[in-house]
């Protein structure tokens, strides 16, 4: 379980975390809190999965690569054999089932753009089923929203 | 970018360590000044190589179980006013134009929505639907109902 404090980690530790020598110093500092008292918590909120990821977000758009949206209709007995094939791609960053006749939808990502449709291309072929993508064409707001 | 920045990025793509001194840690692993290590950061930062560095929370683990894709079908002549004025709300956390993919997808504006329950999310969309009045023909909402996986971007060092 999280208390008030692991919150109120959670909600200031979303950016702006330092560079310096003693960062988790110098954020604790901000929140009232002891050094090592700090470092136990993120690293059991790390351990524990409550935090996903715990340091740089980098962006593939800025090295010169890309990411892409794509979605896939699994049927049901193919789900498992379908979600193995696809997930052994490094270039897969994030894969979500949804309750939707495209029920598979995962984001592709890689520093090289052009491995982007390479990579949607061999999905398609070790799966016999179609990857559509969805790429950007506009994006208004990416936040950091998420009050806990 | 050169070599370097790329085996720092491989190095912490992942994270980073959890101690003291993380970029002293990083840099000694790969064989750098940690001022070296902490200058190439910095400078990736300013770049937008870095989006930003910090906790990335799990959105389940917080129980914000529900994870609502909506996504509407508005018209392109007013996509751009409408999807500004939709990433604009406070409980919109990715907004975006894409393709819609006929006949399987007739969708082209993607509001992603997050809540405790599904009925939080539906209120929400509700709100959106306000918003958009009578610029949208359809819209869904998709609900995650498994991570399947959540790695983020991986580079090659």
């Amino acid at each position: 379980m999280i208390d008030a404090t692991d919150r109120t980690i959670i909600n200031r530790l979303q950016g702006g975390f330092p560079v310096c020598d003693r960062p988790f110093r110098e954020v604790a500092r901000r929140l009232g809190l002891e050094e090592r008292a700090l470092i136990d918590r993120i690293a059991r909120l790390r351990q524990s999965g409550v935090l996903s990821r715990f340091g740089p977000m980098y962006n593939a758009e800025a090295m010169g690569g890309a990411f892409c949206l794509c979605a896939m209709e699994v049927p049901e007995h193919e789900l498992d054999m379908v979600i193995e094939r696809v997930n052994a791609h490094p270039e897969v960053a994030h894969n979500y089932e949804r309750d939707h006749r495209l029920n598979v939808w995962f984001v592709l990502a890689s520093d090289d753009a052009g491995r982007i449709e390479k990579v949607r291309g061999w999905i398609e072929d070790e799966t016999g089923l179609d990857v559509f993508a969805f790429p950007k064409l506009r994006e208004f707001y990416i936040g950091l929203k998420v009050d806990v | 970018m050169d070599d370097i920045d790329r085996r720092i990025i491989a190095a912490t793509q992942a994270g980073l360590p959890i101690v003291e001194q993380p970029y002293e840690a990083v840099a000694s692993e790969l064989g750098l000044a940690p001022a070296t290590l902490m200058a190439r950061i910095d400078r990736m930062m300013t770049e937008g190589v870095i989006r930003r560095i910090g906790a990335v929370p799990n959105h389940y683990a917080l129980g914000m179980v529900s994870n609502g894709m909506s996504v509407w079908d508005v018209d392109d002549a007013h996509a751009e006013r409408l999807g500004c004025e939709v990433g604009a709300l406070d409980f919109v956390s990715h907004c975006y134009l894409r393709p819609r993919c006929l006949p399987v997808w007739p969708y082209n504006l993607f509001a992603m929505v997050h809540g405790k329950t599904r009925a939080e999310v539906e209120e929400k969309v509700f709100s959106i639907a306000g918003h958009l009045g009578d610029a949208f023909r359809e819209h869904d909402i998709l609900y995650s109902t498994r991570i399947l996986k959540k790695t983020g971007l991986r580079i090659a060092a």
